[in-house]
C-alpha cells in the first residue's frame, strides 16, 4: 500500500463513483442545500468533516467488536447509533472552543448526523466494491475513500450550485419551473459524470 | 455467550457509553448564554424587518442585552407595548414609540396619469426606472410594478388602478417600502397626521397638469385658507405640520386638483 494506492482510491471515489452522481446516496442535502454556493460549501466541509470522522470510529468497531462476535447484522444500528452520538459531541465541542466553526458548520452538522451518505460510507468501507483489489480496505485506506466521498459530495454541489443559479435565473416552460427543471439538471449532470468512468483506471490502475 | 445476550449488552453498552460521553461533554463544555439576549428577544415581534437599524430582530435584540444600544423604543412595528416590555426586562425608562405609517405620496392612477410608452421589459418598478423613467408621463409618480408590495412583510401593499395603495389597518411601519421605491415616493408619515398632500412632481402649474390630473400644481391654495397655517410650500407642494393640523378639511375641499386628501386609516 503505497501513496499512489490511496490516491487511486480518492479519485475513483471523486470521480468515478461520485457519492450523489453515481451511488444517488445524500440525494436530499443534495437538492435542499445546493441553491446558494456559499450554504453548499458550509454543507459539504460538514460532510467530508463527519464522514472521516464516522469512518474513523466505525471501522473499528466493525473490524474489532462486530467480525469477531459475529455480529455483522448489528452493523447498521451500530454504526447509527455511534455515529449520531459522535456528531453530537463534535457539535458540542465545536460551540465551546471553535465558535466561529460552529457557526458556519453548527446548522448542518445535526442535518447530516444519519444522512444516508454518511452511513453509506462507512457500510461501503466494510462490504466494499473495493477499487482495484480483492480484500477489504485497510483503515488507511477506509480513510481514503472517505475523504474522496466527502470530496465527491463537495465537488457535486459546488457544480451544482453553479448550475442551480443559473436556471434559477433564467424563464423555464411553466411546467418545468421549480424542482423538475432543478432534478432534469441534476440528471444531465450525473450522465456527464459517466464520462470520468475509465479515466482514472487508465490515469493510475 | 448466548448470540442474542452478546448482541443485546453489547449495543446497550455502547448507547450507555455514547449516552455517559454526551451528558459529560455537555455539562463540561456548556456555554453559558445571557440570560438577556432570550428575555429581549422574547418581547421583539419577530417581522426581522430592520426598522430598527439592526439586522434583524436577533441584532436589537442582541445590542440590547449587550448594553450597547440604550434607546428601547426603536421597534417600531412593536409599538408602545413592546418600548415597556424590553423597559421592563432591561429595568430601565420606556420612551413612548413614534408609530409611524408609510403613505404613498402619488394619487395618480391610471384613470388620473396617462402613460407615455408601453412598457414591456421586466415587471419591476427598479427595471420600468431604468428605462429613460418609466413608462409614466409624470417622472416623479408610482410605477405600480409592486416593488414595495414584494417587500412588505406583511402584505400591507396592494395595486389597485396602477398605483401602490397601503392597508393602514395592516402596516406596522417598518418602512421596507419606502427604501424600495426607486421614485422615493413612499414615506413615512406620523400615524397622528391627518391630511397629507399625495404627490411628489416637484413642477408647478401645466407641467403638473399635462402628465397627471390629480397631481399638486403648487397653487398654495390650501396654504392660504388653512385656519390653523398648518401647511407650508415646500417645493411647491404642500407639506402639513400634523402638530398643528386640526383636521378641519377646510384644504381637502379647496384643492383645484384633489391632491390634499384625507389620511382616513388612522389604526383602531
Amino acid at each position: 500500500m503505497d501513496f499512489k494506492n490511496l490516491l487511486f482510491i480518492i479519485m475513483s471515489a471523486v470521480f468515478v463513483n461520485n457519492y450523489v452522481l453515481q451511488r444517488f446516496l445524500g440525494i436530499c442535502p443534495f437538492l435542499g442545500v445546493s441553491k446558494k454556493l456559499d450554504q453548499a460549501s458550509g454543507m459539504s466541509i460538514a460532510v467530508i468533516f463527519v464522514m472521516m470522522l464516522a469512518t474513523a470510529v466505525t471501522w473499528p468497531i466493525q473490524r474489532f467488536l462486530l467480525d469477531p462476535n459475529d455480529m455483522g447484522y448489528l452493523q447498521t444500528v451500530v454504526f447509527i447509533l455511534v455515529i449520531a452520538a459522535l456528531v453530537q459531541l463534535v457539535e458540542i465541542i465545536l460551540k465551546k472552543y471553535i465558535p466561529a466553526l460552529y457557526k458556519s458548520l453548527g446548522i448542518y452538522l445535526p442535518l447530516i448526523t444519519t444522512n444516508c451518505a454518511v452511513l453509506g460510507v462507512t457500510v461501503l468501507n466494510i462490504t466494499g466494491p473495493f477499487v482495484g483489489q480483492d480484500t477489504p480496505y485497510t483503515f488507511l485506506q477506509s480513510m481514503a475513500n472517505s475523504l474522496g466521498s466527502g470530496l465527491s459530495f463537495f465537488l457535486a454541489m459546488i457544480l451544482f450550485a453553479g448550475i442551480r443559479t443559473r436556471t434559477e435565473s433564467c424563464e423555464a416552460p411553466e411546467s418545468f419551473k421549480g424542482l423538475p427543471i432543478t432534478l432534469i439538471s441534476a440528471s444531465i449532470l450525473a450522465a456527464a459524470f459517466n464520462g470520468f468512468a475509465g479515466v482514472v483506471e487508465t490515469l493510475f490502475g | 455467550m448466548n448470540p442474542v445476550v452478546l448482541a443485546v449488552l453489547s449495543v446497550t453498552v455502547i448507547a450507555f457509553l455514547c449516552a455517559v460521553m454526551l451528558v459529560i461533554a455537555s455539562k463540561v463544555m456548556a456555554v453559558p448564554e445571557d440570560p438577556l439576549f432570550p428575555a429581549v428577544r422574547e418581547c421583539l415581534p419577530g417581522a426581522n424587518c430592520g426598522a430598527c437599524g439592526y439586522a434583524g430582530c436577533d441584532g436589537y435584540a442582541k445590542a440590547l442585552a449587550t448594553g450597547e444600544e440604550k434607546r428601547t423604543n426603536l421597534c417600531v412595528p412593536g409599538g408602545d407595548g413592546t418600548a415597556a416590555n424590553i423597559a421592563g426586562v432591561l429595568g430601565v425608562e420606556a420612551e413612548d414609540v413614534v408609530e409611524m405609517m408609510a403613505a404613498v405620496f402619488c394619487g395618480g392612477d391610471c384613470t388620473l396619469a396617462p402613460e407615455r410608452a408601453d412598457y414591456q421589459g421586466a415587471r419591476t418598478c427598479a427595471a420600468a426606472k431604468l428605462l429613460s423613467g418609466g413608462p409614466k408621463a409624470c417622472p416623479y409618480g408610482c410605477l405600480g410594478f409592486g416593488d414595495c408590495a414584494n417587500v412588505c412583510p406583511v402584505g400591507a401593499i396592494s395595486i389597485v388602478k396602477g398605483i401602490a395603495v397601503v392597508d393602514p389597518k395592516v402596516c406596522i411601519g417598518c418602512g421596507l417600502c419606502s427604501k424600495t421605491c426607486p421614485n422615493h415616493i413612499i414615506h413615512m408619515i406620523p400615524q397622528v397626521q391627518k391630511v397629507f398632500d399625495r404627490c411628489s412632481n416637484p413642477n408647478m402649474g401645466k407641467p403638473v397638469m399635462d402628465v397627471c390630473k390629480a397631481g399638486c400644481i403648487g397653487c398654495t391654495k390650501c396654504a392660504k385658507v388653512c385656519p390653523e397655517g398648518a401647511i407650508t410650500m415646500e417645493g411647491n407642494l404642500a407639506h402639513v405640520d400634523h402638530s398643528k393640523c386640526t383636521g378641519c378639511g377646510s384644504c381637502v375641499e379647496n384643492c383645484p386638483t384633489k391632491s390634499i386628501q384625507f389620511v382616513d386609516w388612522k389604526k383602531d
